[in-house]
């Protein structure tokens, strides 16, 4: 890596920042399909479907916009199927297998209650198309967050199976929520620009809504202070990733000339 | 244990009704019917299902239940009645010449 510190153009932090929310919406969409057609029920599968088109159009409008301030004629298509693993630089949580309804929904939960506090300060941010799509894209992460925060609910409280898969979800996933909050040179830099988020502001606030829902559902709340995983923002990434990107990749680099006709 | 037994003979949520108001001022419609499991979760499949390409500016949901609708039988006594009672309708009467010219 060579774009590190002092190197470091508003440019290439700009894309770079672009990215990294497009590459974290794109995996999680992708997760997200996976249940299309697999749903509890079919109201939830359509439910799952919708949510996971959202998160994937919110990662094609902002790849678009990356193209446009890297300036180097790329398509949105080159960066989401010609980049390996390495170089996709979403969050470790989002590519963590899709697991039991209990998961997904504790992971939407979690990522959408970041996304709603994340989204409202990229709405103010200093850069007029970048803040209308935040703005835009805010409406349905609110929905989003109505839609898992109403499940973590009612499973949390549900059934003793329900109880319980909701609670091993939780745990399971709360090594991978530390990262959430991670920020770095590329941060700091857009930060001071005016387009970047200083996530360290709504953290209690995020806390604290998480706190209180699972309270709610009556899960226990994993420590907040305990060991976190990173690395997905440096391209370092649980085994899972390689696989997803195979399958999403595999047709686009198999026949990359194809149009639709 | 005996949870899981109950949940395998039926695992189907009750049955609501679906009205969406097409926009403001508008009365609502009948748009169909889905499984839930509580009206907060009827209107979030409401709102998937029914009214995510902005279809609707507002939901009802009602569970299926708690319709009381008039049965085929009451065909006949409900609404037979006005077929042999034609003077009911307004076209039954001749308006005088004079209100005819006015309009």
């Amino acid at each position: 890596m060579s774009t590190k510190t002092k190197t470091l153009t508003k440019q290439e932090a700009f894309f770079e920042y672009l990215v990294r929310l497009a590459d974290d919406r794109l995996i999680l969409g992708h997760r997200l399909s996976e249940w299309c057609g697999h749903g509890p029920i079919l109201e939830e599968d359509i439910a799952l479907a919708n949510v996971a088109l959202d998160n994937i159009g919110h990662a094609a409008s902002l790849y678009e916009y990356a193209a446009e301030v890297e300036g180097e004629d790329r398509h949105r298509d080159d960066i989401v199927y010609f980049r390996n693993d390495p170089e996709y630089k979403n969050l470790k949580m989002v590519e963590l297998p899709k697991g039991d309804f209990g998961f997904t929904i504790a992971r939407q939960f979690l990522f959408s209650a970041f996304s709603f506090f994340l989204y409202q300060g990229l709405a103010k941010a200093d850069d007029e198309q970048f803040s209308g799509m935040a703005e835009k894209h805010l409406k349905e992460i609110k929905y989003h967050l109505r839609h898992s925060r109403e499940w973590v609910l009612r499973l949390g409280d549900g059934t003793d199976e329900s109880h319980q898969r909701m609670q091993d979800a939780f745990d399971g996933i709360w090594t991978f929520t530390g990262e959430l909050f991670y920020m770095d040179e590329v941060d700091e830099l857009l930060i001071d620009e005016g387009l970047g988020i200083d996530t360290s502001v709504f953290r209690e606030d995020w806390k604290n809504l998480v706190t209180d829902v699972l309270e709610e559902a009556t899960v226990t709340v994993p420590d907040f202070d305990q060991y976190m995983a990173e690395g997905g923002r440096k391209g370092l990434h649980t085994e899972h990733l390689g696989h997803l990107l195979a399958e999403m990749q595999h047709l686009r680099r198999s026949y990359p000339d194809a149009v639709w006709e | 244990m005996s949870n899981s037994k109950e949940s395998n003979y039926d695992t189907q949520w009750p049955l609501w009704e679906v009205f969406t108001q097409p926009r403001d001022g508008k009365p609502h419609e009948h748009a169909g019917s889905l499984h839930a499991p509580d009206a907060e979760k009827a209107l979030e499949n409401a709102r998937d299902v029914y009214a995510r390409r902005k279809e609707a500016v507002n939901i009802w949901v009602v569970q299926t239940e708690d319709i009381t609708a008039s049965t085929p039988e009451d065909q006949g006594p409900f609404f037979d009645p006005a077929n042999d009672k034609p003077y009911r309708y307004p076209k039954f009467y001749n308006p005088p010449r004079a209100v005819k010219k006015r309009s």
